[in-house]
């Protein structure tokens, strides 16, 4: 190793060269860039750091926003109709007279058989595709389920209107009607005249668009399930259902009930393709054929025209209301997973 | 239904091309009612290549207009649903009708051709009301004894959305049926006793077109672009009329016009042998003192241009243009827009 000293006189391996001095005989400038290029480092860190956490802080702003500005709006009906606006049936723009208890009913009961029929049917879709699906047949499948999730829900709506529920009407609500005509129970379920568009007719609709989250989520979950897991349970003499029931899906059951959960958000929130079949009658009716109507399409029918402060406040206020409800069922699904995830620690 | 769909496409691209190259040319912009827009836009559209100068005008329905003219963000604002004079008053508008069209109740019936079925005003009101509930009931019977009318159920179609169609219609079921006055009631939207709900003209339409045994209202021009079968109506003479052209002028020629009460009249259930009873006008409102005053000029130069030369394209959209005498009337009456000078801005 060859050594410049100071005086330019080369000595070998005479003194001891040292980080210290090196950098005292060489590199002042070197020194300092780095310590300048450090502190670039840290102030693009602090500002990264300070970007990201007041996009955090945006979040809660717009989320907080939203509940002031609602509850802000919501005040003149809270104050005249109180509690009873959530029991109330009435909805009269005629005499100001507004209750929200037909329109809480119907976007419950709606979502309620949404899911009933979209949650048995989707773990159906996923099982075929992972477990049961000839191999060449799995990604059109899966493709085609991915296309449902991207159709336009107006489109479910004009498709709802104009092909399925004249459908309904003709074919369906008579065999119904006939049907369960002297059965107890199910007869006033299923009654009255068949308008084709009503509350069932919304159900098979939002279950419809509701489906293809259930299933892809479920899909993907299903095939985090380690192989040597399922190889283990053929081994043993399970058949496929045993091996679904009691390996793959509480192996996977954190992420079905994650998508089982963002399909009823979007069947809660669905807006215009409920408007389109629902009816938009303001009736709480113990038929499921007769129409009925939702918050979400309640909102988006009458807010443009809402003529008087009370009428716009009543509406501000079913928005409020919804957003409890999501808030509720998000909740719900939270201390589920919270559960799960305990039970399985 | 594509027809009219075509229409609205080609409008709408006119309107934005109108609006488009307006920047340098008078402006001015209005909102409300979506009844009157097609011929609104077509009058634009024709005014622009004739002057120069673009109308903007919004359909966001009437409650929209009366919102918008009421906070002055708008030269002008519409509504199928006058204002009281004391309403205008206060808000320091003057209102006029600009436009006439009639409201046809339609059914979705086999066998049933358009304009063959005759119904009345008290069995439109019980039909609505929920009491008549099947087409061969004896009071559709006895008004059409020839019709073959099969024992199916009546579906109601109404609007779901806040109308002046609406307003009009309960306005006439009001007139003619005390039950539907003290159970219902008139407003642009009501709480309707049975039926499923519709957004606009067009989802009547098509809910009407796509439900057997339905019922419900629209404007004229969307039940004859839509080919739905409208029925006659039994008027105030107990007349069995058709809707048409001829029986909506009736009604509005019956009608009093009074400029002192901002033109306020609501043309259903009006006198005449040949007048149709659920006809409705629309209307324009305009501030007296307004802030733009070149704007309002241009507004009132352009109302003016329409009632003169607008009348054929009106006709062709299936409204119905005012009267010669009632036109003399409201330009009489825009001697109220003043400016800050006290100078009236009518042409």
């Amino acid at each position: 190793m060859t050594v410049v000293a100071p005086d330019g006189r080369k000595s070998e391996g005479a003194a001891q060269v040292t980080d210290l001095t090196l950098a005292q005989k060489i590199a002042p400038t070197v020194i300092v860039d780095r310590a300048r290029a450090l502190d670039r480092i840290a102030t693009i860190d602090r500002i990264f750091h300070q970007l990201t956490r007041g996009a955090a802080i945006a979040v809660l702003i717009i989320l907080g926003g939203v509940i002031v500005s609602l509850i802000h709006g919501a005040l003149p009906a809270i104050q005249t109709f109180g509690f009873g606006f959530l029991t109330s049936q009435a909805w009269n723009p005629v005499n100001d007279n507004f209750g929200a208890w037909p329109a809480i009913y119907g976007t419950v009961v709606t979502s309620m058989i949404a899911m009933l029929i979209a949650v048995p049917v989707g773990l159906g879709v996923a099982t075929f595709l992972t477990e049961l699906c000839p191999h060449p047949l799995r990604r059109p499948i899966g493709v085609a389920i991915e296309l449902l999730a991207g159709i336009p829900s107006i489109i479910y709506g004009i498709w709802g209107l104009f092909v399925f529920a004249p459908f309904v009407q003709t074919h369906v609500q008579p065999a119904l009607i006939a049907g369960f005509a002297g059965v107890p129970l199910l007869s006033s379920l299923f009654a009255g005249p068949p308008y084709g568009i009503g509350v069932l007719t919304a159900s098979f609709i939002l279950a419809i668009m509701v489906l293809p989250f259930i299933a892809s989520i479920s899909r993907d979950v299903f095939e985090t399930t380690p192989p040597v897991l399922k190889e283990a349970a053929t081994g043993i003499g399970c058949t496929t259902w045993e091996m679904m029931r009691y390996v793959v899906l509480p192996y996977s059951r954190a992420g079905v009930i994650g998508g089982v959960m963002l399909g009823l958000g979007r069947a809660l929130g669905e807006t215009m393709a409920v408007t389109f079949v629902i009816g938009n009658a303001h009736k709480v009716s113990p038929s499921l054929l007769a129409p009925g109507t939702t918050i979400s399409a309640t909102i988006a029918n009458e807010f443009t025209e809402a003529v008087g402060d009370l009428y716009t406040s009543a509406l501000i206020e079913l928005g409020l209301i919804l957003f409890v409800i999501t808030f509720v069922v998000l909740a719900i699904a939270r201390y589920m997973l919270m559960r799960l995830e305990r039970m399985s620690a | 239904m594509r027809s009219k769909f075509l229409t609205r496409a080609v409008l709408t691209a006119a309107g934005l091309a109108v609006w488009a190259n307006v920047a340098s040319a008078l402006d001015i912009s209005g909102a409300g009612a979506t009844f009157p827009y097609p011929i609104y836009a077509k009058w634009a559209e024709t005014y622009k290549k004739e002057t120069g100068n673009g109308l903007n005008y919004q359909s966001i329905g009437s409650g929209g207009g009366v919102k918008q003219i009421k906070a002055r963000t708008v030269t002008f604002g519409a509504s199928d649903q006058p204002q009281k004079i004391a309403d205008l008053d206060a808000a320091g508008l003057t209102q006029w009708p600009q436009v006439i069209g009639g409201i046809v109740p339609v059914i979705n019936l086999e066998g049933v051709a358009p304009g063959t079925l005759t119904l009345d005003g008290q069995t439109l009101a019980r039909i609505f009301l929920g009491e008549i509930v099947s087409w061969d009931d004896a009071a559709i019977k006895k008004l059409n004894p020839k019709a073959k009318l099969a024992a199916a159920p009546i579906v109601v179609v109404h609007r779901a959305d806040g109308s002046g169609t609406t307003f009009n219609f309960t306005n006439y079921l009001s007139k003619v049926s005390a039950d539907w006055k003290t159970k219902v009631g008139e407003n642009s939207a009501v709480e309707w006793p049975v039926g499923i709900g519709a957004k606009g003209n067009e989802g009547v339409a098509n809910n009407v077109a796509n439900t057997k045994g339905a019922i419900g209202y629209v404007e004229y021009a969307y039940a004859k672009q839509n080919k739905l079968t409208f029925t006659k109506l039994v008027n105030k003479e107990g007349k069995v009329v058709s809707p048409a052209t001829e029986s909506f002028q009736a009604a509005a020629s019956a009608a009093k016009w009074e400029p002192a009460a901002g033109f306020y009249e609501i043309l259903t259930d009006e006198p005449g042998a040949k007048t149709w009873p659920i006809t409705a006008a629309t209307f324009i409102l305009l501030p007296k003192q307004p802030q733009d005053e070149a704007a309002a000029g241009e507004a009132l130069r352009f109302f003016s241009w329409a009632f003169a030369n607008g009348g054929k394209a009106a006709e062709e959209l299936d409204y119905i243009p005012m009267p010669k005498a009632v036109v003399a009337l409201i330009k009489k009456s825009w001697a109220d827009v003043k400016g800050a000078g006290g100078k009236s801005l009518a042409p």
